[in-house]
């Protein structure tokens, strides 16, 4: 499916979005936060960039769904790192397994449904993280209620993994064309989600 | 049976368009930017006077020299698919005007850069000849490394605009000229790939065409990846912000995949993806240079 310019426009303002995020939106936090958010809106940028160059094409690229499981990953990393700080190093080891669960039984022929049930649990997981910490720490008070923008972020994030990995996966809910047509609009509001989020929130 | 007008006899908006067309507004406008972004680089007080009758010399000297390239490769610029139809190719400009206004907008050009300064001068001049005399008139048609001279010309604007800031040749200057010089290879090898019957129709000896494609891309990838690094360490060197490092790091990310892509996956989609991330790459760099 051909590119449109305004698909091209909204990919370009999320790798804007995404680039002010590693640029101006951290400065400030941890050295882990840090890395991790600058991981997580940098593969957003890149992802962006690429997309608006090669168009929808880059998507058959089979290094998606590894690459995809880097954002919700490391943002959940970050989020954890910043606001549980007991289960920091717990949640820091789920992400380098399960990063690397992902990139072996992607690499590898697998048969069987080993490869969707690991990449089901670590985007299950770091979505939940995503969506519930943000929503939680702004219901409770404990954060500015506009952090729950983070949170609306991670369910749209949720959406749009979803959708790419059964597409992936060849069994699409809904045809590759509306997702194609979806996507660049969905991917510009959650990264101005997270980054509104962060900055008032 | 249709009639054209002759060259001399052509209005003044067509001409300028053609002598438009004649200084490659695109890649006049990108070298045009890295010598802002020379300057800019140094963060001192920006004199903004000083800042305009830099970008109006360095215009004039890139656009002098495009167009003295132009009329020496007509004969071969007419033989290439991509090329033919360029004004001083297709004979819509005579060669003696080209030559005319080639020499007088480098005169110009040139003669207002060591009027502003006299070293940042010498390199506007430097870039002219590299690009005029090494490049165009004496190597190009004799060997593939003539690209290697070419692109020591086009780093010359970051490397002018930098000297203009700082008074000095200095390391910093040198890196980002080295950036810019290592950029080039994956704009003109990514072309010699893609337009490689072109080439070889002209007589041009290109690096597919001599070394092979593995090595070329091999040549392409690697000069990405030392771009990347010499704006790096030129990055930690001008003391950017945290922020902006760390954009740095990110977009070279993607420069090093796509370059690793380009010899382990190749195709000539991946490397055309290259040359256009590298082109984007590059202005981005310059600009957060900048700041």
């Amino acid at each position: 499916m051909k590119m449109t310019s305004i698909d091209r426009l909204l990919l370009l303002l999320m790798g804007l979005l995404a680039g002010y995020q590693v640029a101006v939106g951290i400065d400030g936090l941890g050295t882990v936060p840090i890395t991790a958010y600058t991981i997580g809106f940098g593969v957003l940028l890149v992802a962006g960039l690429l997309m608006v160059i090669l168009g929808f094409e880059v998507l058959d690229s089979p290094i998606v769904v590894i690459v995809s499981t880097i954002i919700p990953l490391s943002i959940s990393l970050g989020l954890v790192w910043e606001h549980l700080a007991s289960y920091r190093t717990s949640y820091l080891l789920f992400t380098l397994i399960g990063f690397a669960a992902v990139s072996f039984t992607r690499s590898l022929p697998i048969k069987n449904k080993l490869p969707t049930i690991i990449i089901a649990i670590v985007h299950g997981v770091a979505g939940m993280t995503i969506f519930l910490l943000p929503s939680i720490l702004a219901a409770n008070g404990t954060m500015n209620p506009l952090f729950a923008l983070v949170g609306l972020g991670g369910a749209m994030i949720g959406l749009g993994g979803l959708l790419l990995s059964f597409l992936k996966a060849g069994k699409p809910i809904v045809p590759r064309e509306t997702i194609l047509k979806i996507l660049p609009g969905l991917l510009m509001l959650m990264t101005a989600c997270f980054v509104a989020g962060f900055k008032f929130g | 049976m249709t009639t054209t007008a002759k060259p001399s006899s052509m209005p003044f908006s067509v001409k300028f368009a053609q002598f438009w067309t004649l200084i490659k507004p695109l890649q006049t406008g990108l070298l045009l930017a890295t010598g802002v972004a020379g300057y800019m680089s140094a963060h001192g007080t920006v004199d903004l006077a000083l800042l305009l009758v830099m970008s109006a010399s360095l215009f004039l000297s890139i656009s002098g020299s495009t167009i003295m390239n132009m009329w020496h490769d007509h004969d071969i610029d007419a033989k290439m698919k991509r090329t033919k139809k360029r004004p001083a190719a297709s004979g819509e400009l005579t060669r003696a005007e080209v030559f005319t206004v080639g020499m007088a907008i480098t005169t110009l050009g040139v003669g207002w850069a060591v009027a502003i300064d006299p070293l940042y001068g010498v390199v506007v001049f430097a870039g002219w000849f590299f690009d005029v005399v090494v490049y165009t008139l004496w190597l190009k048609r004799r060997t593939c490394w003539s690209i290697l001279w070419g692109g020591i010309s086009g780093a010359m604007p970051i490397l002018a605009g930098r000297v203009l800031a700082v008074g000095e040749i200095e390391i910093i200057g040198l890196l980002l000229a080295a950036a810019v010089l290592f950029w080039i290879p994956t704009h003109t090898l990514t072309f010699s790939i893609k337009f490689a019957d072109d080439y070889n129709a002209a007589g041009v000896p290109t690096f597919p065409s001599t070394y092979g494609l593995d090595t070329t891309r091999a040549v392409i990838a690697l000069s990405s990846i030392i771009a990347a690094a010499s704006i790096g360490v030129a990055g930690v060197m001008i003391g950017v912000q945290a922020g902006v490092m760390r954009l740095l790091v990110v977009l070279s990310s993607g420069l090093l995949l796509l370059s690793f892509a380009t010899v382990f996956r190749p195709s000539e989609r991946v490397n055309f993806s290259l040359f256009k991330y590298a082109s984007l790459y590059m202005l981005i760099s310059m600009i957060l240079l900048s700041v």
